[in-house]
C-alpha cells in the first residue's frame, strides 16, 4: 500500500524558510500522518482510503456534512475506533493498537461530556489525576487552566449550574489541562448561539496560538472552518476531496461539490471552445454566450465543464458595462436587504437563476434596483473558475 | 387550574381507596384492644408489647432482615455486572438468550422458580455434598437469582439513557476501563443500584412462596412464620408487626422517591 494521494502543494518551495509555512515546504516532517485510512462498518466504508499530513501549530479543519466520515476519522485518531486498514502515526509513532487511554492526544466532545457528578476544578482535574500528579501540582495546574478561560472563579460549580458557553469552556479546559501533543475537537462551537460562537472563535485561535498545540477541528459549519483553520480538508463520502488553505478553497475550489459545499456559487455549464495556456473560453447555452477566464486548464478539446462564479464577484448595472467578455443580460426575479448587503437574484433569458449580491458602501446606494429591472451582469476575466469535476 | 372532571377524581379516589383501605383497615386493628381480631374493644398498645415478647416472630423478622439485607446486597452486585453487560458489551453470541435468561425470573411464576431451585440444591446436595440441607444459605441463593434480575433490567436502563461519551470522555482523559467504571459510571448509575437494592431487600422480605421451597426446618422467615399463625387463626399480634413493617417500607419508599426526584432534576437540568 504505497499509493498514497498527493497532497495538494501549491507553489511548494524546498526552502525551509520560517514565513513559508511547513505545509508548504517540501522537506517538512508532518506531526501527524495519517496513510490510507480506510474504516467499514460492515458493507459501509465510511472512511475511504485518506491519507492526510497536519503538520505542528496547525488548525487543520475537517469540513464535511453529515455522514461524510469526519467524525469517524477523528474518533479513530482518539483511539475510540480503529482503522480496518491504513496507519495514523503521531509525532512519528505509530498508534496501532494503543489505547485511548495511552494516547498523547485529547478530545472536546461536541456534547461536552462534562461528568456531571464532579465540580468545574474536579472535571479538569480528572486527566491529571489519572496521570498520578501531585495533589499541589493538580491544584496549580487547574487553576491555571480555569483562569485561561476565565472560569477562575466558578471551579466550584457543577456543570448544570453553568451556562452552554461556560460548559464549553471547561470542556476545553479539560481537555487542554494534560498539554496534549495534539488536540481533536469534536463541533467545537456547535452548540453555542451566533455571538457566543464569534466570540469564542477567536478565543480558540488565541489558545491555540499561545499553547503551541495542533489542533484537529471537525466541523459541518463552512464559517467556522473559514475563520479558524490554517488548512481546510473537505470531506464527501468519506474521501477528502481538497485540502487547502481557507483563500484557496473558496477561491480555487478543485470541484463542484468543493464550490457548492463552501459558501454560495453560480456554475455555468459550457463546453470548451478554445483552450490555450494562458486563457479558455467556453460556450455555455445557461449564461447565453460565452465564457473568457484567464487560466488554462488541462481537459480534452470539446469537453463539458462548469463555470463557478462567486456572486460577490459579479458586478450589477442597468447600463450595459464598456467590456464584451463576460457581460450577460437579465432580470432581477428577488432582492434581499441584508442590512451590510443586498442580494439579487436574477433571472437570464435561458431561465437560469444567477445569485449577485452587492456590498452597501453607502447609506442610500447608489444605484437603485428594483424588481422586475433589467440589468447587466458582468465579471472579471480573473474572477471565475473553471471546474472539471 | 383547570378543574378536573368528576370521572377523574371518582377513578383516582376508587383507586386509592381500592390500594389503601385493607392497609388502613389493617393499621387501625393493630390498636385494638379487644383479643378478637374482627372485633373492636377500644384503642390499646398491648399488642406491640405482646409482640416483642414473641421470640418466634422476633427471630423471624430478624432472619427476613438479615436475608433481605444480604440478598439485596448480592442480588446488587451481580446485577449491575450483568446490566453493564448487555448495555455495553455491544453484540456477542448468545446476547439474546442471556438477555432473555437474565429476566425470565420476572415473568416465571413463583412456584416454578421454588420448585426448580429446590429440585438443584437437593441434585447438588446428592452429587457434591453441599448445600448440606436446606436453611438460610439456600434461601438466600434463591433470593439473589430472583432480585438480580429486577437490578439488572434497572441498571440496563439507565446506562441505556446515559450518555456514552462521559465514558469515552473519561477513557480519553487517561482512565483505564477498570478504574473508569469506579470513577464515573458507578457514581452516574448510583440511583438506580440504589434503588436496585431497595426493590430487591422489599422483594427479599416479602416472598412467601420461594422461601417455602427452598427452606429448611427451623429456618423460617417473616412471611412464612404469619403465614402459619394465620391459617390457626389471625392474631392481633400479626396486626402490629404489619404495621410497624409498613411505617419501615414507607419510610425507605419515600426517602428513595426524594433521591431519584433529586437525580433527576440534577440530569434534567444538565440536558
Amino acid at each position: 500500500m504505497t499509493s498514497s494521494q498527493p497532497i495538494d502543494t501549491q507553489n511548494a518551495t524546498a526552502t525551509a524558510n520560517s514565513n513559508v509555512p511547513l505545509w508548504k515546504q517540501q522537506d517538512a516532517e508532518p506531526f501527524l500522518k495519517i496513510e490510507n485510512i480506510t474504516k467499514k462498518f460492515g458493507e459501509f466504508t465510511a472512511v475511504d482510503n485518506i491519507s492526510l499530513d497536519i503538520y505542528k501549530n496547525e488548525l487543520f479543519c475537517l469540513l464535511g456534512g453529515s455522514g461524510s466520515g469526519k467524525s469517524t476519522l477523528l474518533r479513530m485518531l482518539a483511539g475510540f475506533e480503529s482503522p480496518t486498514s491504513g496507519r495514523i502515526l503521531i509525532d512519528g509513532v505509530d498508534m496501532a493498537g494503543v489505547q485511548p487511554w495511552k494516547r498523547p492526544v485529547n478530545m472536546m466532545f461536541q456534547s461536552y461530556a462534562l461528568f456531571p457528578h464532579l465540580s468545574v476544578a474536579d472535571n479538569v482535574a480528572f486527566g491529571l489525576k489519572r496521570e498520578g500528579a501531585s495533589k499541589h501540582e493538580v491544584k496549580k495546574r487547574v487553576a491555571e487552566m480555569l483562569d485561561m478561560v476565565q472560569l477562575g472563579h466558578l471551579g466550584k460549580r457543577k456543570p448544570h449550574q453553568l451556562s452552554g458557553g461556560q460548559r464549553q469552556r471547561v470542556a476545553l479546559a479539560r481537555s487542554l489541562v494534560k498539554r496534549p501533543k495534539l488536540l481533536l475537537l469534536d463541533e467545537p462551537l456547535g452548540a453555542l448561539d451566533k455571538k457566543l460562537r464569534e466570540e469564542t472563535q477567536f478565543e480558540l485561535i488565541n489558545i491555540q496560538e499561545e499553547l503551541g498545540v495542533t489542533f484537529v477541528v471537525v466541523t459541518h459549519d463552512q464559517e467556522e472552518a473559514m475563520t479558524l483553520s490554517t488548512r481546510i480538508g473537505v470531506m464527501n463520502h468519506g474521501v477528502i476531496v481538497q485540502t487547502d488553505e481557507p483563500h484557496d478553497v473558496y477561491e480555487y475550489p478543485n470541484s463542484r461539490f468543493v464550490a457548492e459545499f463552501i459558501g454560495s456559487v453560480n456554475l455555468f455549464e459550457g463546453k470548451v471552445v478554445e483552450d490555450q495556456p494562458a486563457h479558455v473560453r467556453i460556450d455555455s447555452a445557461e449564461a447565453g454566450g460565452t465564457l473568457f477566464v484567464n487560466h488554462g486548464i488541462s481537459c480534452a478539446p470539446e469537453q463539458i465543464v462548469h463555470v463557478a462564479l462567486r456572486p460577490e464577484k459579479i458586478k450589477i448595472s442597468h447600463n450595459r458595462p464598456d467590456q464584451t467578455e463576460n457581460c450577460i443580460q437579465g432580470v432581477i426575479e428577488e432582492i434581499a436587504y441584508m442590512g451590510s448587503l443586498s442580494v439579487f437574484k436574477v433571472r437570464l433569458p435561458s431561465g437560469k437563476e444567477v445569485r449577485v449580491t452587492q456590498p452597501n458602501f453607502t447609506r442610500h446606494m447608489g444605484e437603485r434596483f428594483t424588481w422586475e429591472d433589467k440589468v447587466f451582469l458582468s465579471w472579471d476575466e480573473d474572477s471565475s473558475v473553471v471546474l472539471t469535476s | 387550574m383547570q378543574r378536573k372532571s368528576l370521572f377523574l377524581r371518582f377513578s383516582a379516589g376508587f383507586g386509592f381507596l381500592f390500594l389503601y383501605a385493607p392497609i388502613i383497615a389493617l393499621i387501625i386493628y393493630s390498636f385494638n384492644k379487644s383479643k378478637l381480631v374482627t372485633v373492636w374493644g377500644g384503642w390499646s398498645l398491648k399488642w406491640y408489647s405482646e409482640l416483642f415478647q414473641n421470640d418466634q416472630i422476633i427471630d423471624a423478622a430478624l432472619l427476613s432482615l438479615k436475608i433481605a439485607f444480604i440478598s439485596a446486597t448480592v442480588a446488587v452486585v451481580l446485577g449491575t455486572m450483568a446490566g453493564y453487560v448487555l448495555s455495553r458489551f455491544g453484540p456477542f453470541r448468545g446476547k439474546m438468550i442471556f438477555s432473555g435468561w437474565i429476566t425470565a425470573p420476572l415473568v416465571m411464576p413463583e412456584v416454578i422458580t421454588g420448585l426448580s431451585l429446590l429440585l438443584l440444591f437437593v441434585a447438588l446436595e446428592g452429587m457434591f455434598g453441599w448445600p448440606s440441607g436446606r436453611g438460610t444459605g439456600t434461601i438466600i441463593i434463591a433470593h439473589v437469582t430472583f432480585c438480580m434480575a429486577y437490578v439488572a433490567v434497572i441498571v440496563q436502563a439507565r446506562l441505556s439513557s446515559m450518555d456514552e461519551t462521559l465514558e469515552e470522555a473519561a477513557m480519553d482523559l487517561g482512565a483505564k476501563p477498570s478504574s473508569l467504571f469506579f470513577l464515573v459510571t458507578l457514581p452516574l448509575i448510583a440511583p438506580a443500584i440504589i434503588s436496585g437494592w431497595l426493590l430487591s431487600f422489599t422483594l427479599s422480605l416479602d416472598d412467601l412462596v420461594i422461601a417455602s421451597f427452598v427452606s429448611g426446618p427451623g429456618n423460617s422467615t417473616l412471611p412464612m412464620v404469619i403465614f402459619s399463625k394465620v391459617r390457626l387463626g389471625v392474631t392481633p399480634e400479626v396486626n402490629a408487626l404489619a404495621t410497624i413493617m409498613i411505617a419501615i417500607v414507607a419510610i425507605g419508599v419515600i426517602a428513595a422517591m426524594f433521591q431519584m426526584r433529586r437525580q433527576a432534576r440534577l440530569l434534567a437540568k444538565l440536558d
